[in-house]
């Protein structure tokens, strides 16, 4: 294995609270030393003229459309997009077709991943046999095949039984259960019920549907000993369910998409399709709810919710097309932008996008030591550039960002040692 | 900026009544009152749209709405063909190829009814430079020539929009045409819109429109200049929205003694098709006060209007080359 070292960088660790100038050696795939490095002979030699190092990101929720939909994207693909947008790791949910409750599945994915020699690809097994909420799949073996921890895929599992029954099951093997706060039969929408919904003639999904959702999943979830996570909350109401229960000591966690965070409802107002997401765009007073919450860290996790669509999909009357954006590409910036505007500190941003995912599923990734794997990124901070239908590296060019400028961006990216983005010469 | 305006303000398609100037609405109404005179000669035709392709294309069954724009098209002279579509079979990509074939004949307009809201708006960004897309319904989102020809029979009536008091009854939710009425009504300057409904049938911040928001048919109907009942669709009883034809027939039915706290001289208005005994009585809708058939005959005169503002044709210029 090569050994590189990358000299002269501001390394930023949210995990220890490091913030220093330093540099990194790597050898073997791993970090063997960290600020003053000596007695280090590298192979190769990354200037980072005081550019920041920051653990490579962890992004919780992104799907590569494979198997199953590739002809909207797959994962040699989505990984090599991610690598060059700074994310090391992608956690895919396991919504795949055929949906991911196989061992055989789950290996076929990470073999096409390794293959690809980019980001890390992570599967989550299914918490039902084929996500139909009816059947157990074998969890034990889903772990031993890689999976770090179980999701509903975006299928809440309606029968409260089974889920009680699959929590419990889960929490024998000590995997955490990755949920979506939604009653679905509040959700038949496809958009936020309010102001905009009714000017636009779009059935509008209500608060309540992920209020339902999040209140009962918490309910059940107390009857068992399984550590629970809600993924993509979307509005000042779920997010005030979510406090409460961390105020009564309850261990869960919560995460958001990182588009919730920027845009609201009147971004739909020309029904143009990019902002049909599912949970839907809401009120501003959800966005800055939402804000707030990750501030306070009531929400801890912020993920790019990455749904990578073709052409076809997002082509019709609002109704019509799939929901989802296309978000790996923004994931970094946009964080980093919530430091600019003063809504997060810098570690607590970055911690959002690394440690915190890897501590809810166990990942030995997403921090900057000695020992840990070398997933690391370089940012340029004073970098501007546009999002535009070419800056896209996935092959999703379905983002609400189009047109936006950002400042940061991903310079170098490297996973477990190996370089696998770096400027074009 | 919004697509159905041109860069001058002036109409290049006709998608929503909202956001439009009350200069435009006036417009538009003057413009059918000319053509009305049209209408009743006997040679019912004018050639301001001859040698004019327009294709009328209905993803959704309908009688009234598809002759009237039928019809008005063929007295502009205009050459109308008439497309429907099984919507059950078409999808999001389908929909732009269609519209690519069709207007691969040379179409001048189309007249575009269809299930999903926006389906207008997605068509005009999608039409060649110089075609226009009229809209003659998309879901639940606007229905702008049947609130047009709404408020022509209100100004026939009734004058001047600023001392009135518009009711609209029933099924608010569900209903392009009391979207469009209510931005249309707004614009002309109404002096009061109120809407009417059990809450399962009005949508979320309904009175952001700029409505006064009742669930009691009495008092919504108090004063009230002109009161407008919509159809109730069968399927809002399976939906749960409702109870049944009878419960919303007592509470929410128009008749001659629900009227009375109505003004002596309200005017009742019907988009049609009528459901009988459910959202109105008979004897109402066959009555003096009812307008219902003046909306159907004004439908036609509205509609030439808008066909040819949107051509940036004026029916003074078609009397002149004549």
């Amino acid at each position: 294995m090569s050994r590189i070292l990358i000299r002269n960088a501001r390394l930023i660790d949210p995990d220890s609270g490091l913030d220093s100038t330093g540099d990194i050696a790597i050898a073997d795939g791993r970090i063997v030393a960290l600020g003053e490095v000596s007695d280090f002979t590298p192979v190769q030699t990354i200037e980072a003229d005081g550019q920041w190092a920051i653990p490579g990101l962890i992004d919780l929720a992104a799907r590569t459309r494979e198997p199953g939909a590739t002809r909207k994207a797959d994962i040699a693909s989505e990984a090599r997009a991610a690598a060059s947008a700074g994310i090391t790791t992608l956690v895919v949910p396991p919504d795949t077709q055929p949906v991911m409750d196989s061992p055989s599945v789950v290996e076929l994915v990470h073999h096409r991943a390794e293959a690809a020699g980019a980001a890390r690809v992570v599967a989550l097994g299914a918490l039902t046999t084929g996500l139909a909420g009816e059947q157990l799949p074998g969890m034990a073996g889903l772990a031993a095949a890689g999976c770090p921890g179980l999701s509903d895929g975006g299928y809440p599992v309606a029968d409260s039984l089974v889920l009680r029954r699959a929590l419990e099951y889960a929490s024998t093997f000590a995997l955490p259960c990755l949920l979506t706060p939604v009653d679905t039969a509040l959700a038949q929408g496809c958009l936020n019920e309010g102001p905009t919904a009714t000017r636009l003639g779009l059935a509008g999904v209500p608060a309540a549907a992920e209020t339902a959702g999040l209140g009962r999943q918490m309910a059940i979830a107390s009857a068992t000993q399984a550590r629970v996570h809600f993924g993509r909350l979307s509005s000042v109401e779920g997010v005030r369910l979510m406090t409460a229960a961390l105020g009564e000591g309850r261990k869960l966690s919560a995460d958001v998409a990182v588009h919730q965070l920027f845009l609201t409802d009147q971004d739909a107002m020309e029904f143009d399709p990019r902002f049909h997401l599912q949970p839907p765009l809401r009120d501003i007073i959800d966005r800055e709810a939402l804000r707030q919450a990750v501030s306070d860290g009531v929400i801890r996790i912020i993920c790019s919710d990455h749904q990578p669509h073709d052409q076809d999909a997002k082509d019709g009357p609002f109704a019509s097309t799939e929901p989802g954006a296309s978000g790996i590409d923004t994931l970094l910036a946009l964080v980093l932008r919530l430091v600019e505007e003063e809504v997060l500190s810098l570690h607590k941003a970055l911690a959002a996008v690394t440690i915190e995912p890897a501590k809810l599923l166990g990942l030995e990734s997403g921090r900057l030591a000695e020992g840990a794997p070398a997933d690391i990124t370089l940012v340029n901070p004073n970098a501007p550039w546009f999002c535009t239908n070419e800056s896209l590296q996935s092959r999703g060019k379905n983002s609400p960002f189009l047109g936006w400028e950002f400042s940061a961006r991903a310079t170098h990216t490297l996973i477990a040692g190996r370089l696998v983005h770096q400027p074009t010469q | 900026m919004s697509v159905q305006l041109d860069e001058n303000g002036q109409l290049r398609h006709f998608l929503t009544t909202e956001g439009l100037d009350p200069a435009l609405l006036t417009r538009i109404l003057d413009t059918a009152e000319s053509f009305s005179g049209v209408i009743g000669k006997s040679v019912k035709k004018v050639p301001l749209l001859r040698g004019r392709t327009v294709i009328n294309l209905f993803f959704e069954s309908s009688t009234r709405t598809r002759t009237t724009f039928e019809l008005a098209a063929k007295r502009l002279s205009a050459d109308v063909l008439n497309v429907s579509v099984d919507t059950t079979t078409t999808k999001g990509e389908s929909l732009l190829d269609m519209l690519r074939n069709l207007q691969a004949m040379q179409a001048d307009m189309f007249v575009i009814r269809h299930s999903q809201s926006g389906a207008a708006e997605y068509f005009a960004r999608h039409v060649d430079p110089g075609v226009a897309v009229l809209n003659a319904g998309d879901g639940w989102h606007a229905h702008p020539t049947q609130a047009m020809l709404d408020a022509y029979t209100i100004r026939q009536h009734k004058g001047d929009f600023e001392q009135l008091r518009i009711a609209i009854v029933g099924d608010i939710a569900h209903s392009r045409v009391a979207r469009s009425q209510i931005h249309a009504f707004n614009g002309l300057g109404a002096g009061e819109i109120r809407v009417v409904a059990p809450n399962t049938l009005l949508p979320g911040d309904i009175d952001s429109l700029g409505v006064q928001v009742y669930n009691d048919l009495g008092a919504g109907l108090r004063d009230a200049d002109v009161v407008i009942a919509l159809r109730l669709q069968r399927e809002r009883m399976q939906g749960a929205l409702l109870p049944g034809e009878a419960e919303y027939f007592r509470h929410y039915g128009l008749s001659e003694a629900r009227l009375r706290s109505a003004h002596p001289q309200a005017i009742v208005m019907h988009p049609g098709p009528i459901n009988r005994g459910v959202e109105i009585d008979s004897s109402l809708a066959d009555g003096p006060r009812s307008v219902i058939l003046e909306q159907v005959t004004n439908g036609i005169a509205v509609r030439m209007a808008v066909m040819s503002l949107v051509l940036g044709l004026q029916p003074e210029t078609a009397r002149e080359s004549t």
